[in-house]
C-alpha cells in the first residue's frame, strides 16, 4: 500500500476518538466497516477501469489538514458572500467546509422537524440523528457502495456531519433549497462532505448545490450524496461548481428511485481544479424517468472526469443523458457513461449523448459511452462526438460582420447552451447563461461572489 | 410465434464438425523452453528465429492472462495442450513425402480444392492444417510477378531478410499475453510479399483447419505490401466438433507502404460449441495493420460466426499522412457463445481517415460486445473518424454491449460515434408474412439486410458464403 492511503489509515487510528466525539452514534456506526473496506481497496489507480482517466492517488498524496476537532472557522458568510443566482428566491443554507449553517431567513426552521410544514427537516445530519436516530439510521449509508467504492468508504470513515433533507410523504419544498458549500481555510484542507436526501412517497423537492472556495489554499473535497426517492417522488438536483484551480473534488452521488418517479440531476462544472464526479442511479421501480445532464467548461490545466451509471433493473423506464464539454488550453475532459439494462427490464427507453469541443492541441478529450444490455425489447442508443467549431458557421457569421473571436465565442456558448436550456429553474438558467458567457469571455478567472474576487 | 421459430433454428448443426483420420505426429503436451526449441528445430529454423521465440516465451511466463474483456473465460491449462501437430508427417516405414489423399479430400469437403485445375479461378490458397501448411497453390504463377505467397515456415528459410525485417514489427512479442504465447510457439501461417507497383492478379487466401485433438493452433500471418501494391487477402477457418475447448491464438501483421492497398477479409467459422455451451474454439487473436506509407489503405472485413469465445480486435495504426483505414464487422453469437470484438484506430499521421461499421447479432444465451478505441494523437491534424455500432438482439436471454473508447488530443479532429440496439419487431415479420414470406425466410432476410453494409465489402465468393452462414448461425434465435 502506498503512502497516499497510509496517511489516512494512520490518521483514522490515531484520531478515532476525536472523530467519534465530534459526531453521533449513527454516523460512527459505519466507520469501522468503511475503514476496513478502504484498507482493503486502497485508492483506485488508473488501472481500475472506472478511474482510468483520473490519477486519484496523486490527488490524495499531499498532507492536508482536517478539522476533526470541529473548531469554528470564522466565516461571516452573509457579509462576505454574494450569491451567484441573485433573482432566485430560495431557502438558503450554507455549509462552511462540512459545518451546516442557516441563512437568517432559513434559521427559524433549521434543524427542526418542522411540524407546520408536515415534518420537513432541513439541517444538520448529526443534529437530525440526535433527534431521530432511527430515521437517519434507516437511510444513512444504505446506498453507499462501501465494499466497492474506496472514495465513498473514505468519506464514510471520516464524515462527522453533513446536511440532511427529509421530505415526508406527499410534502413538497415550497421553495428550491439552495445549499452553498463554502471552502474556507488558511491551510491546505481536506473536507469530507455528506448529503442525505430522503423523499418519501409523493414528495417533491428542488435542490441547488453551489460549490465555492473562499481561500486560495489547496482543498481536497470528498463528497457523498445519497438520494432516496420513494414511489412517485420528484426531484430536481442541480450541482454547480465554481471553485479555483487548487481545488480537488471527488464526488459520489448515489440515487435510488422507486416507481413513477422523475429524477433530474444536472451537474455543471464552470470553474475547477481537478474534479471527478461519479453518479450512480438505480432505477428500482417501474415507469420512472431519469435525466442526467452535465456541462463542463475547462481550460488551463483543469481536469474534469464525469462517470455515470444508470442501472435499469425494472421494465418500462426511461433515461436520458446529455453531457457536453468544451476543453481549451491544456485541459482534460473525460466522460464515461454506462447504461445497464438488466435481464427482463423490457421496454426500456434510454438515450445517452456526449458531445465535446476540443479547442486546442494541448487539450485532451476522452469519451466512453457504454451500453450493456441484457433485454431484447428495448430502445437504447448512444452518440458521441469530438469535434471542432464548424467553419461554415464561423464563415456565415464573419460575412455578417461578426469578428472571428466573437463568432467562436458565440458558437461555444450555443454549444453548451443546450444543456443549460434544459434547466427548469428560470432564474438559474438565466444566471448560468450569463456566467458561462463571462467564462468564455475570460472574465471569470475565479468564482464570482467569493471574498477574493471583490 | 417468432420465439418458437427462434428456438427451432437454434438447433442447427455445425456442418464442418467432422474429423479427418490421418496419421498426425503430435509432440508431447506441455510448454517449456525445450518445447519451444523442439518446434523451432522441427521447422529447421535459423538461430535468430529461435532467439525470438525464446525471448517471447520468457516474457510470456512473466505475464498474467488478461481479464478485462466482457467474457467468462474457462481456465486454460497451458500445460495440457500440445503445441505442434503435423498431419503431413509419415510413419517411419513409409516412403516419399506426398500429400495424403485424405488431406486432399478433407479440403475438398471444406470446399477448398487444392488441385489448381479444380480451384476457383483467381484465388490462390495456402491450406494449413494444425501446425503445418499442406499446400500453397498458384505459387509459380504469382512468382512471375515477383509476388511471394508461401507458408511462413518456408519464408523464414527462403526469405530470411524480409521476414526478419518485418516479423514482430507491427505486433511485438511484448504486445499482450496471447501475442507473447503465439510468438513463442507459432507454427504455420502465410507470408505475402507484394513488390513495388504490383497489383496481385488474384485473391490470396489461407484456410486454417484444426484437426488433431488436444492441440492448439498458433498461426502467424505476415503481409507486406510495398509502395503502390495491391492485394486482397481472405482467411477462412473451421474445426471439428469436440467437447473440450481448443485454443487458437493467432497473430496477423500487415505492413502497408505508400499508396499501397490491402484488403483483409475473414470468415471465421471455428466450431462454436454445442447448444449447451460445451466445447468450441477459444479464438484469441491479435491482428494489426501498420499504414506506414502516405495515402496507404487498409480494410479489415470480418464475419464472425464461430468460436465459443472470440477475443479479437483487428487494428490499424495510421502513421502515413493521408492514410485510410476501414473496419467492417458482423459478429453473430448464438447459444452460449461469447464475443468481445472490435477495433482500434490509432491516428498518428495528418489527414488520416477511419471508418468503423460494426454489426452485432446476439441470440440464445450469448454475449456479444463491441469494444473499440479511436485515438487521435497530438500531430494527427485533420483526422476524421466515423463509427457506427449496431446491435440486434434475438431473444431475451442474450446480451449486447458496446464499449467504445475515444481519446482525442488534437483540436482539428472530428470523431463521431453512434450506437443503437434493437430487435426484429413483430411488425417487420408481419409485413413479410403478409407478403407470403415465411417467418424463417423473413428473419434471414431482415438479418441479411441488417448486415448488408458489411457483407457488401466482402469479395464475391465470400459474400455468398457469409450470407448463407448468417442464416445458418442464427437458426433458432429470433425473439
Amino acid at each position: 500500500m502506498k503512502t497516499s492511503e497510509l496517511q489516512y489509515i494512520e490518521l483514522f487510528r490515531q484520531c478515532r476518538q476525536m472523530l467519534d466525539a465530534g459526531s453521533t452514534p449513527v454516523l460512527n456506526a459505519l466507520r469501522d466497516e468503511a475503514m476496513a473496506a478502504f484498507e482493503r481497496l486502497g485508492l483506485p489507480t488508473r488501472k481500475v477501469e472506472r478511474y482510468k482517466y483520473t490519477d486519484v492517488p496523486a490527488a490524495f498524496a499531499p498532507d492536508y489538514g482536517l478539522n476533526l476537532q470541529r473548531k469554528d472557522i470564522p466565516a461571516n458568510v452573509q457579509d462576505n458572500f454574494r450569491c451567484d443566482v441573485p433573482n432566485l428566491s430560495t431557502h438558503l443554507i450554507y455549509s462552511i467546509n462540512d459545518v451546516p449553517q442557516p441563512s437568517p431567513a432559513a434559521a427559524s426552521t433549521f434543524n427542526t422537524f418542522d411540524e407546520t410544514s408536515g415534518g420537513i427537516f432541513i439541517g444538520s445530519l448529526a443534529e437530525a440523528s440526535r433527534q431521530r436516530s432511527e430515521l437517519v439510521a434507516l437511510y444513512y449509508g444504505r446506498l453507499t457502495d462501501l465494499q466497492d467504492n474506496a472514495l465513498a468508504a473514505l468519506n464514510t470513515a471520516f464524515c462527522q456531519d453533513g446536511i440532511f433533507v427529509y421530505v415526508p410523504r406527499n410534502q413538497r419544498l415550497q421553495q428550491p433549497l439552495q445549499l452553498i458549500n463554502l471552502l474556507r481555510s488558511s491551510v491546505d484542507m481536506m473536507v469530507n462532505r455528506r448529503l442525505l436526501i430522503v423523499l418519501e412517497e409523493g414528495a417533491e423537492a428542488t435542490l441547488l448545490l453551489c460549490d465555492h472556495a473562499m481561500d486560495t489554499v489547496s482543498f481536497l473535497t470528498t463528497q457523498v450524496i445519497e438520494v432516496h426517492c420513494a414511489d412517485n417522488a420528484h426531484l430536481n438536483l442541480y450541482e454547480v461548481e465554481e471553485t479555483h484551480t487548487k481545488c480537488h473534488r471527488f464526488s459520489n452521488v448515489f440515487i435510488q428511485a422507486g416507481r413513477d418517479c422523475t429524477v433530474t440531476h444536472n451537474n455543471l462544472t464552470i470553474f475547477n481544479g481537478l474534479t471527478r464526479n461519479t453518479t450512480d442511479v438505480v432505477i428500482a421501480g417501474e415507469n420512472t424517468e431519469v435525466t442526467l445532464n452535465g456541462c463542463v467548461v475547462a481550460d488551463k490545466n483543469q481536469h474534469v472526469d464525469n462517470n455515470t451509471l444508470i442501472d435499469h433493473r425494472v421494465p418500462n423506464c426511461r433515461s436520458h443523458e446529455l453531457y457536453k464539454y468544451v476543453a481549451d488550453d491544456a485541459a482534460t475532459g473525460a466522460f464515461a457513461g454506462r447504461i445497464l439494462v438488466r435481464q427482463d427490464a423490457q421496454k426500456t427507453d434510454s438515450k445517452m449523448t456526449n458531445a465535446n469541443l476540443c479547442a486546442s492541441t494541448e487539450a485532451h478529450v476522452y469519451s466512453q459511452p457504454m451500453l450493456e444490455i441484457y433485454a431484447d425489447d428495448v430502445k437504447c442508443s448512444h452518440g458521441s462526438t469530438v469535434g471542432v467549431l464548424d467553419t461554415q458557421q464561423l464563415f456565415y457569421m464573419q460575412q455578417r460582420g461578426i469578428p472571428t473571436e466573437e463568432a467562436r465565442m458565440l458558437l461555444k456558448f450555443a454549444f453548451v447552451g443546450q444543456v443549460i436550456d434544459e434547466i427548469t429553474l428560470q432564474p438559474l438558467r438565466e444566471r448560468l447563461h450569463y456566467i458561462v458567457e463571462k467564462r468564455f469571455r475570460g472574465e471569470l478567472s475565479k468564482c464570482t461572489g467569493c471574498a477574493l474576487c471583490k | 410465434m417468432a420465439n418458437e421459430y427462434v428456438k427451432k433454428v437454434a438447433e442447427e448443426k455445425y456442418k464442418y464438425g467432422f474429423t479427418t483420420n490421418v496419421y498426425t505426429e503430435i509432440i508431447d503436451k506441455g510448454l517449456n523452453e525445450d518445447i519451444v526449441r523442439l518446434i523451432s528445430q522441427k521447422k529447421g529454423e535459423p538461430e535468430w528465429m529461435l532467439d525470438f521465440r525464446l525471448k517471447a516465451y520468457r516474457f510470456w511466463q512473466e505475464q498474467k492472462q488478461p481479464t478485462w474483456a466482457h467474457l467468462r473465460m474457462p481456465e486454460i491449462d497451458y500445460q495440457a495442450i500440445s503445441y505442434y501437430a503435423d498431419p503431413t508427417a509419415k510413419k517411419a516405414d513409409e516412403g516419399k513425402k506426398e500429400i495424403d489423399p485424405e488431406l486432399m479430400k478433407t479440403f475438398d469437403k471444406l470446399g477448398i480444392p487444392l488441385e489448381e485445375r479444380m480451384a476457383l479461378s483467381g484465388v490462390a490458397v495456402d491450406a494449413v492444417m494444425d501446425s503445418v501448411s499442406i499446400k500453397t497453390t498458384f505459387k509459380e504463377r504469382l512468382s512471375e510477378k515477383g509476388i511471394i505467397f508461401c507458408s511462413i515456415s518456408e519464408a523464414i528459410n527462403q526469405y530470411p531478410e524480409l521476414v526478419r525485417q518485418y516479423l514482430g514489427s507491427v505486433v511485438p512479442y511484448r504486445d499482450n499475453y496471447f501475442a507473447a504465447l503465439n510468438s513463442a510457439v507459432f507454427s504455420d501461417g502465410s507470408f505475402v510479399y507484394i513488390p513495388k507497383n504490383t497489383r496481385c492478379p488474384m485473391e490470396l487466401s489461407t484456410y486454417f483447419r484444426i484437426n488433431a485433438r488436444n492441440t492448439g493452433q498458433f498461426e502467424r500471418t505476415l503481409i507486406v505490401c510495398e509502395a503502390g501494391g495491391y492485394v486482397s487477402y481472405l482467411e477462412g477457418c473451421t474445426a471439428p466438433m469436440r467437447d473440450e475447448n481448443q485454443l487458437h491464438a493467432a497473430i496477423v501483421e500487415i505492413v502497408v507502404m505508400d499508396d499501397a492497398e490491402v484488403k483483409y477479409s475473414t470468415v471465421q467459422n471455428w466450431y462454436p460449441g454445442d447448444s449447451e455451451g460445451r466445447g468450441g474454439v477459444l479464438n484469441l487473436v491479435t491482428k494489426r495493420g501498420h499504414l506506414r506509407g502516405a495515402n496507404s489503405k487498409l480494410s479489415w472485413t470480418q464475419v464472425e460466426t464461430g468460436s465459443a469465445i472470440t477475443w479479437k480486435y483487428p487494428s490499424c495504426i495510421l502513421s502515413g499522412d493521408g492514410s485510410q483505414a476501414e473496419f467492417y464487422s458482423v459478429a453473430v453469437t448464438n447459444h452460449h457463445q461469447q464475443a468481445d470484438t472490435g477495433t482500434k484506430m490509432i491516428h498518428l499521421g495528418r489527414n488520416t481517415r477511419s471508418t468503423i461499421i460494426s454489426k452485432g447479432i446476439s441470440a440464445g444465451q450469448s454475449e456479444n460486445s463491441y469494444r473499440g478505441l479511436v485515438r487521435v494523437g497530438k500531430d494527427a491534424d485533420g483526422a476524421r473518424n466515423y463509427s457506427s455500432c449496431d446491435s440486434l438482439l434475438l431473444g431475451n436471454r442474450c446480451g449486447a454491449h458496446t464499449f467504445p473508447y475515444q481519446d482525442v488530443q488534437n483540436a482539428t479532429a472530428i470523431i463521431e460515434h453512434e450506437a443503437t440496439t434493437s430487435k426484429i419487431s413483430e411488425d417487420q415479420l408481419l409485413y413479410c408474412n403478409q407478403r407470403g414470406i415465411s417467418t424463417e425466410e423473413a428473419v434471414g432476410l431482415i438479418v441479411n439486410g441488417y448486415a448488408k453494409d458489411v457483407i457488401n465489402k466482402l469479395p464475391m465468393e465470400f459474400a455468398v458464403e457469409a450470407t448463407k452462414l448468417l442464416s445458418v448461425s442464427l437458426e433458432g434465435s429470433v425473439g
